[in-house]
């Protein structure tokens, strides 16, 4: 039987493994593709059709089309590739890690500001079950 | 022969670099992180390195999902900022070191490090932070950078013993050069920090600390850190600091702080910074 990776437990992350990079791959590259203005252009002129180009799943395309960034990365995309989606968007980092944490963007400012997400309680799923 | 007399570490915080780009560095939220930085400015000035070697990593900019290499060596007489998608940064263009750069990678390689071999190469902000970072604004960078990028993007990155050992190749590397060069070695990325999914935000103080604390005092061991504990404990970004086990190891035995700086928050980020100079008495021997 498989054993589940240790990390595996840790909650909240998605980490970017080869199942993640295998699942995600057109996904990421289509993320990729928006480094380039021209490329930019023609996905906001016709989202669902530039899509295509990537042979991703209709679930990755959903996510896309949707901006569900945590579903994303549930199903391959990587982080440092949905945020070129994201300054697609005119979106920031920060206010991108707000909307992934499910707060507004002040709320994840102040908690920032008070020193960040505590490490206490934020370790293992054990500790984010009933949540 | 060549030397590497120093290491410096820091994060690279992408909003770092734009603060201080559009002007923002003595606002109230970024004044005290550039303030940390103020030393290292000085202390460079005063080091004069001939050469910068620049352990960093690339984020989804130069290299995509195609081509993944674990340590790459730019070779290349320049390097161009990238445009990461906000256009690139307003910073000189980087100039590289060839010559050292080459000798490093047959150096290494024979020594068993298979390195990937770059000649063409834009740089991100993981390379372009850290230097503004260390010299300011500047209309040049003052000196030539070789810039060794590491993957940390697709898990799993080389393990941080890897790239302590590696540090210790670079250091012979360098040594066996021909020519006299003050060398200073950057490590760069970190401190904790998760950007991803409902964990983002995550900050450690204490592991960040720890982990300084065992640069200035026991590299070794650092090195037994594990990637799940970098990842659970400093957050999934966080696993870049196995980047900064490449530069104690470059260094010799026994070492001198010469500065440590630690902020929280810049952005998403924890910010930490340390430089380390090889002992004088070493030094002299």
């Amino acid at each position: 039987m498989t054993v589940e990776p240790d990390y595996k437990d840790i909650p909240g992350t998605y980490v970017f493994d080869a199942e993640q990079s295998r699942k995600g791959y057109g996904l990421n590259q289509f993320c990729m593709s928006l480094r380039q203005a021209a490329n930019r252009d023609a996905f906001r002129a016709d989202e669902a059709g530039y899509l295509k180009r990537f042979g991703m799943t209709p679930e990755q395309e959903q996510s896309i089309l949707t901006r569900d960034w945590n579903r994303m990365l549930e199903l391959g995309g990587n982080i440092y590739f949905t945020a070129k989606l994201a300054a697609t968007d005119g979106i920031t980092f920060q206010d991108l890690a707000a909307k992934m944490t499910g707060v507004d963007r002040d709320t994840y400012r102040a908690m920032m500001l008070a020193g960040g997400r505590p490490i206490e309680g934020n370790r293992s799923k054990k500790e984010w079950e009933g949540r | 022969m060549a030397e590497i007399v120093a290491a410096a570490f820091t994060s690279h915080v992408p909003a770092i670099g734009v603060a201080l780009d559009t002007g923002h560095d003595r606002d109230d939220y970024w004044a005290p992180v550039f303030a940390g930085y103020e030393k290292a400015k000085a202390w460079i000035g005063e080091v004069k390195p001939d050469v910068v070697i620049c352990v960093y990593n690339d984020h989804a900019t130069q290299f995509d999902l195609r081509l993944i290499p674990t340590f790459a060596l730019g070779c290349a007489a320049e390097f161009q900022p990238a445009d990461e998608g906000w256009g690139a940064r307003p910073v000189p263009m980087v100039k590289g070191h060839p010559e050292l750069a080459w000798h490093m990678a047959q150096s290494l390689i024979l020594d068993e490090f298979d390195m990937t071999i770059v000649n063409d190469m834009e740089v991100d902000h993981g390379l372009t932070v850290p230097l503004s970072l260390m010299f300011g604004k500047v209309d040049a960078w003052p000196c030539p950078v070789i810039p060794l990028a590491v993957n940390v993007v697709q898990y799993p990155p080389p393990t941080g013993n890897r790239c302590f050992n590696l540090g210790k190749a670079i250091r012979k590397a360098v040594e066996s050069f021909p020519k006299d060069l003050k060398v200073v070695i950057l490590g760069t990325g970190g401190m904790s920090h998760q950007l991803q999914a409902q964990r983002a935000g995550l900050i450690n103080r204490d592991f960040d600390n720890r982990f300084l604390d065992l640069l200035e005092t026991d590299p070794v061991a650092a090195t037994r850190i594990t990637h799940t504990e970098f990842l659970r404990e400093s957050g999934s970004e966080g696993i870049e600091l196995v980047m900064w086990l490449a530069a104690p190891a470059a260094l010799a035995a026994a070492v001198e702080t010469v500065h440590r700086f630690y902020h929280v928050p810049a952005s998403n980020t924890a910010v930490g910074h340390l430089i380390l100079e090889n002992a004088r008495a070493t030094a002299a021997e």
